[in-house]
């Protein structure tokens, strides 16, 4: 299923940048965050299956050491959907889990923000997800923050 | 050797009927859902996920209600569910350095850039049980404070300790795909990849009893906590068909950087050694016992003496998996009634033959005697 936008492939364009973004943002929604996205962007239209939405596996590496030669450190479930518009954009999403419905929902996100003209639209509906994540990782900080220490190192009481 | 037997179905279906009964418990009393073994259990479910080498909080979780809270026969359901996905691929190698940190502290330096924090720890607690927990009562709340500046930027400590040589770099990634013992049965030698791999799902005791058999002298290795790091990194992945790193989401790992005594050669300075400990969840003691046993196994490599058994991988790697293990162990209790069989004639035979041997010289000592006697 070769992606038929080959310039947004190549690693150094701009646009790969903001699309990974997009995908990211995606993984992290909540299911209902995602139809609510579709329906503020009136997507009424329900995409063709490039690829069935399918769980299976990835192999999590780690590095030896932790910046050393890769080893496997174990598996993660991940779950696939690819999905294509009448206009022939094609959308892909690969989330950690075994959500189903909610990785078609990225894909079809994912395949909007490559219609011309949809992008902004389609980064304005999913900004309340990177609002919501920013207020979550902010308050973690803030909790992690309070238990930061300073040990004092106590004299050895010999001479 | 077992050898099927027939019949028994209705005593199954029932047994597994009761199993069903018996693992729900006293129906008067609520029961348990995913989320909240999920969400109240979290470091069982880490080591469910650990151990069965598969990252799915749900699924471990699930798998805990299934088992009854039994970890192996959780690892058990992991790891079975595990064969019927297929393989994607790969992920990326996860960055550690870069993990958004909820704990990290080291016993090797008091002050660190970024800072060191306890994150949510049993250190420091008196281990007094605490029966206000028996109650139900309002959630606590946390305290919160400001990060400081240099929060963001936590380099490990290993890298401090590399830029001035004190320690041994880590091998240079040269692109080769590690070896997969989930693909290719364990072979001896196996390489340091391959180690890691069979430590990271190994069962949390057995490496643990390991480690701890390095520090009583049994291969010591001198270790310090360089570092200590649990929170999360983003995990990513190059499907065929984008041939661009997707973002997968966020994993929680906890990271062990062992630092050990010197090591040196006539080219090269003596320098701190390292052990290395990764784990899914928070999963302190995991990370810890596997960095030593890590480091053991290094004993060849290093031109160290081997004989402790830490230091011998092929006892510690045949033998680390809890599943492979309950599996022999547990495979005992079937029926083996042929073979047990084939023993109880042996064994008559043996007792018979005993009993002729020891009757003939004593029959043979009372014609003695007799003729004595006469």
């Amino acid at each position: 299923m070769p992606d038929p936008n080959p310039a947004a492939r190549r690693p150094e364009a701009p646009d790969l940048t903001a699309r990974r973004a997009v995908m990211a943002l995606c993984g992290e929604a909540h299911p209902e965050e995602l139809r609510r996205a579709l329906l503020q962007l009136g997507a009424a239209e329900d995409p063709e299956d490039l690829r069935p939405p399918e769980t299976g596996l990835v192999m999590t590496r780690g590095r030896i050491g932790g910046d050393g030669r890769p080893f496997n450190l174990g598996e993660a479930t991940v779950t696939r959907a690819a999905v294509r518009l009448s206009g022939g954009e094609t959308g892909f999403a690969y989330h950690l889990g075994r959500d189903r419905a909610k990785a078609r929902l990225a894909a079809t996100l994912d395949a909007l923000w490559q219609v011309r003209g949809r992008r902004a639209a389609v980064e304005v509906a999913l900004a309340p997800v990177a609002a919501r994540r920013a207020e979550e990782r902010a308050a973690e900080a803030r909790r992690i923050a309070a238990t930061r220490v300073n040990f004092f190192t106590m004299a050895r009481g010999e001479d | 050797m077992y050898v099927a037997v027939k019949g028994g179905e209705a005593a199954i279906a029932n047994a597994h009927r009761l199993l069903a009964e018996a693992r729900r418990g006293d129906s008067s009393v609520p029961e348990l859902s995913v989320a909240q073994i999920r969400e109240q259990m979290a470091l069982l479910v880490d080591r469910v996920m650990t151990e069965g080498s598969l990252y799915d909080p749900d699924l471990a979780a699930l798998a805990l209600k299934q088992a009854r809270g039994d970890l192996i026969e959780a690892v058990f359901l992991v790891r079975a569910y595990r064969t019927t996905l297929p393989r994607f691929g790969a992920s990326e190698p996860v960055e550690t350095g870069a993990m958004s940190l909820r704990r990290r502290i080291s016993a090797t330096y008091k002050d660190l850039p970024g800072g060191q924090v306890l994150g949510p720890t049993f250190d420091y607690t008196h281990r007094l049980i605490d029966f206000a927990l028996a109650a139900e009562g309002e959630a606590p709340v946390a305290a919160e404070s400001e990060p400081l500046a240099d929060a963001a930027h936590a380099p490990r400590v290993t890298d401090l300790l590399g830029r001035d040589g004190l320690i041994e770099p880590s091998a240079a990634d040269d692109g080769s795909p590690p070896g997969d013992l989930t693909r290719e049965p364990l072979d001896f030698p196996a390489d340091r990849a391959l180690r890691l791999q069979a430590l990271a799902r190994g069962d949390e005791g057995f490496v643990l009893a390991l480690g701890y058999s390095t520090q009583r002298g049994y291969g010591r290795t001198h270790p310090f906590v360089g570092e200590i790091r649990v929170g999360t990194v983003a995990v990513e992945f190059v499907p065929e068909e984008l041939g661009f790193a997707v973002p997968l989401g966020e994993i929680d790992l906890t990271e062990c950087q062992m630092v050990n005594q010197f090591h040196g050669t006539a080219e090269v300075p003596p320098q701190f050694t390292r052990g290395y400990g990764l784990a899914f969840g928070q999963s302190e003691r995991k990370a810890m016992a596997m960095a030593l046993v890590d480091r053991a196994l290094r004993a060849e490599e290093l031109g160290e003496p081997v004989g402790a058994p830490a230091q011998d991988q092929e006892f510690v790697l045949a033998h680390c998996d809890a599943l492979q293990a309950t599996g022999f162990v547990e495979h005992l209790k079937l029926p083996h009634y042929v073979d047990f069989q084939a023993e109880l004639e042996l064994v008559r035979r043996l007792r018979a033959e005993h009993a002729a041997r020891h009757a003939a010289p004593k029959a043979g000592t009372a014609a003695e005697m007799k003729e004595a006697a006469e």
